[in-house]
């Protein structure tokens, strides 16, 4: 077998188009949305009352210790499809948008337990004179939070929050199980109507390395500068 | 409310139709979980060590593998090794161990990392001390260093492997009948939704722990044989750094 220019230069344009269209807005949004949930389940795993922090960190590792793939394939076909919001599309493209906000829910839930563990590491890092110093001037518990605690423990959950949406992003072909059209099902798709899968599988490859990299290089940089 | 307390009818049904494809779904997620770890610590070990060497040029390529196969996403190697090798060295396919070969491939590139830098964390004295002692390469990593970083490396081999087990359910892109594909089948053929999703959740959720509860054994007897009191240990901060 050859490696075919051709295939090459037809497929690109369509799976960066992938990329950009749906693999990318993926990670962004659920990255995002990861982080906020992490820092309400680290915080709600602190504040909460004994048992209801018990069952909170319970459900946060059942979501953790099972397989994305199964995860979307449960919250598509069990849960939502039963509720015919899928079936009630106007068109295919409605049908494949709805597809991926269920995969933005799967990945953003998936990812902020372990965010919520990043900012666990971070807030733990805060010195218990910060706490003190918070009590000594009767802030509200809201504003220790707000002012005090978040802002550092952010600075120090920063990298690894980084190192998890990097994670993310090459998860990001799970979406395959739901037959969302990101960037590696095209890949397949193109390569098994030319009966070649190097030109297009190489891409892919290097797509997420030039994308992956340089954010990971960026991250250890950060490492080295926030943490202390 | 007497429903919620009751197994409805219908779920023990399903699964006694069912139970048999679901012990096979389970047995290849184990094999894969079992034999894609396994080649995930021997390949982390090797590429560990040579990122730890003075030749310079094994420490090189060692950065480039792991660099490249953390870089590139799984799915895609998967893809590679199923799609693109047979054609390439015409050696057939074997879906079972194209998957193995992939996630130990990822993981271990992924567990490398963590296996240099529990390497690195051992104080620097003791290796200065192998020097002045002048010992053979292979007794101080077997003897003096080896026995440390063993310690420092299970919690964040720990969490990877946990990872791993849950990375088994990429079977479900190349048609091999893991825990994933077999309850999507038997959903396809309409068998009770939440039952078969379900009962393949919560297996995958206790395989998971029994990985990380078995992991977590080996690492308090590694503490101990340190003579160290266990510690409650940070997994997640273990691999972060490993994952970028």
């Amino acid at each position: 077998m050859h490696w075919d220019w051709s295939i090459a230069r037809d497929a690109l344009p369509v799976m960066l188009k992938a990329f950009f269209e749906v693999t990318l807005v993926v990670t962004v949004v659920a990255s995002i949305l990861s982080a906020l949930l992490g820092l309400i389940w680290a915080i709600g795993l602190r504040e909460m009352p004994g048992a209801l922090s018990k069952v909170l960190a319970f459900v946060l590792s059942l979501l953790r210790n099972t397989p994305i793939p199964l995860q979307l394939l449960i919250a598509a076909y069990a849960i939502v499809q039963p509720t015919g919001w899928l079936s009630h599309t106007s068109s295919l493209a409605q049908y494949q948008h709805r597809l991926i906000i269920i995969g933005i829910v799967v990945f953003a839930l998936q990812y902020s337990t372990y965010m919520a563990e990043s900012y666990r590491g971070g807030i733990e890092s805060i010195r218990s004179g910060q706490w003190e110093a918070a009590t000594a001037l009767s802030l509200p518990r809201r504003r220790t939070w707000q002012a005090v605690i978040v802002p550092q423990a952010m600075r120090a959950a920063l990298p690894s929050l980084g190192n998890w949406a990097i994670a993310m992003f090459k998860d990001t072909p799970y979406l395959i199980a739901i037959s969302v059209p990101e960037m590696v099902s095209q890949a397949q798709d193109i390569g098994g109507n030319n009966f070649s899968y190097i030109e297009v599988m190489t891409i892919a490859g290097l797509i997420f390395l030039v994308a992956s990299y340089p954010t990971a290089i960026l991250m250890r940089t950060l490492e080295k500068k926030l943490v202390y | 409310m007497a429903e919620l307390f009751t197994v409805p009818a219908g779920v023990i049904s399903t699964v006694q139709a069912n139970w048999q494809q679901l012990l096979g779904g389970l047995k290849i997620t184990v094999e894969l979980s079992v034999f894609g770890g396994a080649l995930a610590f021997v390949i982390a070990v090797v590429l560990g060590l040579a990122a730890m060497t003075r030749f310079a040029v094994l420490r090189m390529i060692s950065r480039i593998i792991v660099e490249f196969f953390r870089g590139t996403s799984l799915v895609v190697q998967l893809f590679f090794l199923v799609f693109v090798t047979p054609v390439v060295f015409g050696w057939g396919s074997h879906p079972l161990v194209f998957a193995f070969v992939a996630l130990g491939l990822n993981y271990g590139a992924y567990g490398s990392e963590v296996v240099r830098g529990a390497l690195t964390a051992v104080p620097k004295e003791q290796w200065e001390c192998t020097t002045a002692l002048s010992m053979p390469w292979v007794t101080k990593i077997r003897r003096i260093i080896w026995p440390q970083a063993w310690a420092l490396m299970l919690p964040g081999l720990n969490s990877l492997m946990v990872m791993l087990v849950k990375g088994t359910a990429i079977a479900l892109f190349i048609g091999l009948l893991d825990l994933t594909s077999v309850s999507d089948n038997l959903q396809k053929q309409g068998a009770e939704r939440f039952t078969v999703y379900g009962i393949s959740f919560v297996l995958y959720y206790l395989l998971a722990m029994a990985f990380s509860a078995f992991l977590r054994r080996i690492e308090v007897r590694a503490q101990r044989r340190l003579g160290l009191k266990p510690t409650k240990t940070d997994t997640n901060r273990a691999t972060a750094g490993a994952l970028a």
